[in-house]
């Protein structure tokens, strides 16, 4: 009530932020879907010389391959893998996060500091070590690293917001009925988390990507041969200064990507702001 | 600096202090008024109180006298003449000048209106320093002074503490010393006494006004609480809706209130030395924008007719000095205080006990906060458990209802020793006590309609299923006055007092046997806590259930409560029937505890 005219203006630009995060996202995610089908060559279809105006209108690569049509396949991966990596870091990391606070004492203590042990240790680097130990990395394996290094950051936050949660009269009233405790969590905590927890999957996805791309850069991608908008940064960067294309169009992609679910992730936080001062 | 232009036409002893007229606070760019048409005459020495319930304009007015409206509203039209000056046609510079100097505000939580980085002595002479009024050491006896006169302490020991190292009603007090440090003519105070005890509030109230009749500083209290008015202020403008809608001497308008509005809110009080029958008043508080046409009282008003609805009333002199909104002050009759008046809970009526506590010590940590606490609980019987803040009050009806494990002693349900926690008690013993929390707002989930969270104990204790508990869903809301309505709504559409109805209807879902309820009505108006009082003795007559009532209001505990427990620092001071503990005290705590409770009768 108190801000009413203002509101309706903050409303408007709210959601603008929100909805074009969304279109951004729909779009990349729509180009890497059908991607593969509308490309004009070939994924490894040698088109011409490389670093020439051959093929398309990108040009060319390293091999001689389009670029469009590379940038066009090489998507369909690193989104898959970024998601489902997301997926399991939000789901882990909530997990830890409000067992630890709604359990407390000296087990949110133990599993708390545990977890900053985990976030000491740099997140990229574990995944090396990993990857490089294994002759040929599965997909599986990098959702599961990228998935595990964002599990301590997840679950710091969502204890965060459980704390707040669990020491509300709602959650003892819960308690003093008898409901089970998987319940509580389940049905009085976590619905009254979906804002933050949102926006921080949107942020994680963000990173998830850029870790994606940035390990198929350093060349631990599935499959060497296949196009990857990561390794195609890397495999053409010799030829930044002939023919930019090759490295700009991925990480352009990438970046557009990033911002829209960047853009996205805001919009929910504010949108959450905005429904708590109703 | 303080340069008052002396009024040629009337002698200055005479003139009013300030005087507001046609002051009219709108909402930006839409139109909608959230104050309008106040008219207010403030004299030298006088306390103004100005009483309405949330959503009334009453903060809205008070800023308004310092030129200020918070963001998204804005003054829209009217004069709040300071002598010859209109505070409102002032420029910014000028007003800047006249606030805390001229015109002061002591704010309703004074913890955040000190620095909490800056001393005690040092956010005192701060103003001083700031208009260059006197020297250094003029400035630091003024400080000193000032703290005198509000009882405080003045020492260099006090002047560096911080504001943390104060209590409650220290921090109020010093926040006072400030406000009359530079003499200011005019004094707005919004509530400074919500949130402190009685005892300190007393204090609080007994220095303000001694400052207001010595200083002659004229002071408009805002608040919500009509006991405290009736104590304190020599007028009184009851405010609903945006309008000033009585205005008359604290007297006569407590004798003889005018307004329809008035009388109900009168009848919503509880008094001490008397029970009384306690009624709210239907519907809610309409916000801006959503007042209705005509006399904006009319829809909750039990004397509208048609033509209420029609035009808006004007002031009509009741006698002199004393004025209401109202077209019909001569037809609706006489009022009598007394009306509501009922009998005391008889002392000596047989008990058949279904709850007792023995021995209870309560320890959070290391800590013992409740000691050796032994009281029972009758069927269909209220007990009120009454103390101040930090009392163990709270603490103890939490034990009761298996919030807090930490304890020792027992609690015999029904002959049965119950378990700690409520994890560990049976099914049947959780169902059977009820606990109703203190606020409303963090009581119920926001996730979940109001639909869910009633029928979920009765799932949760297999007393009804589907449509059956839709059905009953329905039934308990109609008892606690919702509509089917709400069922689908989530919380945040409802005002407060309709969330604690929900938060009743929800306990009686569980078809208990007793009911804790913990400072139930603390968060809500007058009014309201007015209807959930009437509400509350309804179902304990109609359905025998017992009842805990934990409040730190004794007013309240006269009108509702068989027995009464008193205590203070975790220990039981006085127990006993309401008449024999509240007529013939025998502890001194009880009667100074009393002594300061505000009460209208």
């Amino acid at each position: 009530m108190s801000v009413l005219t203002t509101t309706s203006v903050r409303r408007v630009t709210r959601q603008k932020r929100l909805f074009v995060g969304m279109i951004i996202t729909a779009v990349v995610v729509a180009l890497a879907i059908v991607g593969p089908w509308i490309a004009p060559y070939g994924e490894n279809e040698i088109v011409g010389k490389p670093f020439t105006h051959s093929g398309s209108f990108l040009g060319t690569d390293y091999l001689g391959q389009d670029v469009l049509t590379r940038v066009l396949a090489g998507g369909r991966s690193i989104l898959v893998i970024s998601v489902l990596a997301t997926l399991l870091g939000m789901v882990g990391g909530i997990l830890i996060g409000v067992v630890a606070a709604y359990v407390g004492g000296w087990f949110d203590e133990v599993v708390m500091r545990l977890n900053d042990v985990a976030l000491a240790f740099p997140q990229i680097l574990l995944a090396l070590l990993v990857l490089s130990s294994v002759e040929q990395p599965k997909w599986w394996m990098i959702v599961l690293l990228v998935g595990a290094s964002h599990a301590p950051r997840v679950a710091r936050l969502a204890r965060g917001v459980a704390l707040g949660l669990v020491s509300r009269d709602f959650v003892a009233s819960a308690e003093a009925l008898g409901e089970s405790r998987i319940r509580v969590v389940i049905a009085e905590v976590l619905p009254n988390m979906n804002a933050p927890l949102l926006a921080e999957a949107g942020l994680r996805l963000t990173y998830s990507i850029g870790m994606v791309a940035g390990l198929g850069f350093l060349g631990f991608s599935t499959d060497p041969g296949a196009a990857d908008w990561g390794l195609m940064i890397n495999e053409n960067r010799l030829g930044l200064l002939v023919l930019p294309w090759g490295v700009l169009a991925p990480v352009i992609v990438i970046g557009v990507f990033t911002i829209g679910t960047n853009l996205m992730a805001d919009g929910i936080t504010q949108l959450a702001e905005k429904g708590d001062d109703s | 600096m303080t340069s008052v232009a002396p009024d040629e036409t009337t002698p200055a002893t005479n003139g009013p202090a300030c005087s507001v007229d046609g002051l009219r606070v709108a909402l930006t760019g839409r139109g909608i008024d959230v104050v309008d048409e106040i008219q207010l005459v403030l004299e030298p020495g006088e306390v103004v109180g100005l009483v309405g319930e949330s959503g009334s304009g009453k903060t809205t007015v008070g800023t308004a006298l310092l030129g200020y409206s918070r963001l998204g509203a804005f003054i829209e039209r009217g004069h709040v003449m300071l002598g010859d000056r209109d505070v409102l046609s002032l420029g910014w510079k000028d007003v800047r000048q006249l606030r805390g100097e001229e015109i002061a505000y002591v704010p309703q939580d004074p913890a955040s209106a000190l620095n909490p980085t800056i001393r005690i002595g040092r956010q005192l002479v701060e103003l001083l320093e700031l208009r260059d009024i006197g020297t250094g050491t003029e400035r630091d006896e003024r400080a000193r002074a000032g703290l005198a006169e509000v009882g405080l302490p003045n020492d260099d020991e006090f002047l560096q503490r911080y504001p943390h190292q104060l209590s409650g009603g220290q921090v109020q007090r010093v926040a006072l010393a400030m406000a009359f440090l530079p003499r200011p003519k005019v004094l707005v105070l919004d509530e400074p006494t919500t949130g402190l005890d009685v005892t300190t509030q007393g204090m609080v109230l007994d220095t303000m006004n001694q400052l207001c009749r010595s200083h002659q500083v004229a002071a408009l209290y805002v608040t919500h609480d009509l006991a405290v008015i009736a104590n304190i202020a020599d007028r009184v403008a009851v405010m609903y809706a945006g309008r000033i809608v009585e205005l008359g001497p604290r007297e006569a308008l407590f004798d003889e209130p005018a307004h329809p509005y008035t009388r109900a809110l009168l009848d919503a009080i509880p008094h001490l030395k008397q029970a009384r029958a306690l009624s709210g008043i239907p519907g809610r508080t309409p916000g801006p924008g959503r007042r209705p046409e005509g006399c904006r009282f009319h829809d909750r008003c039990a004397y509208a007719i048609d033509r209420c609805a029609e035009a808006e009333p004007e002031l009509y002199d009741v006698a002199p000095g004393h004025t209401a909104r109202c077209i019909r002050i001569d037809e609706i009759g006489r009022w009598d205080i007394n009306l509501g008046t009922s009998h005391d809970t008889d002392p000596d009526k047989s008990r058949d006990v279904i709850l007792a506590v023995r021995d209870l010590d309560v320890f959070y940590g290391h800590k013992q906060v409740v000691h050796d606490v032994d009281f029972d609980l009758a069927r269909s019987e209220c007990v009120a458990l009454v103390g101040e803040s930090g009392s163990g009050k709270t603490t103890i009806s939490r034990c009761v209802g298996g919030l807090h494990r930490n304890w020792t002693g027992a609690i015999d349900f029904e002959g049965r020793e119950l378990a700690r926690g409520a994890r560990r008690r049976s099914d049947e013993d959780r169902k059977r006590i009820q606990y109703i929390f203190q606020n409303p707002y963090l009581s119920l989930n926001p996730r979940m309609t109001i639909e869910q969270i009633v029928k979920r104990p009765m799932k949760l204790f297999g007393i009804a299923k589907g449509r059956e508990a839709t059905d009953r869903v329905v039934d308990l809301l109609e008892q606690v006055a919702l509509g089917p309505g709400v069922l689908k709504l989530q919380t945040n559409r409802l005002s407060g007092g309709e969330r604690q109805r929900v938060a009743i209807a929800r306990a009686l879902a569980a078809e208990p046997d007793v009911l804790v309820c913990d400072e139930i009505t603390s968060a809500l108006d007058v009014s309201v806590q007015g209807a959930i009082v009437e509400l509350l003795e309804g179902l304990r007559n109609s359905r025998g259930i017992s009842m805990l009532f934990v409040t730190h209001n004794l007013a309240l505990v006269r009108s509702i409560a068989a027995r009464v427990q008193i205590l203070s620092g975790g220990r039981l001071v006085e127990s006993g029937p309401v008449v024999e503990v509240m007529d013939r005290p025998r502890k001194d705590y009880t009667r100074e505890l009393l002594a300061n409770s505000p009460s209208i009768d």
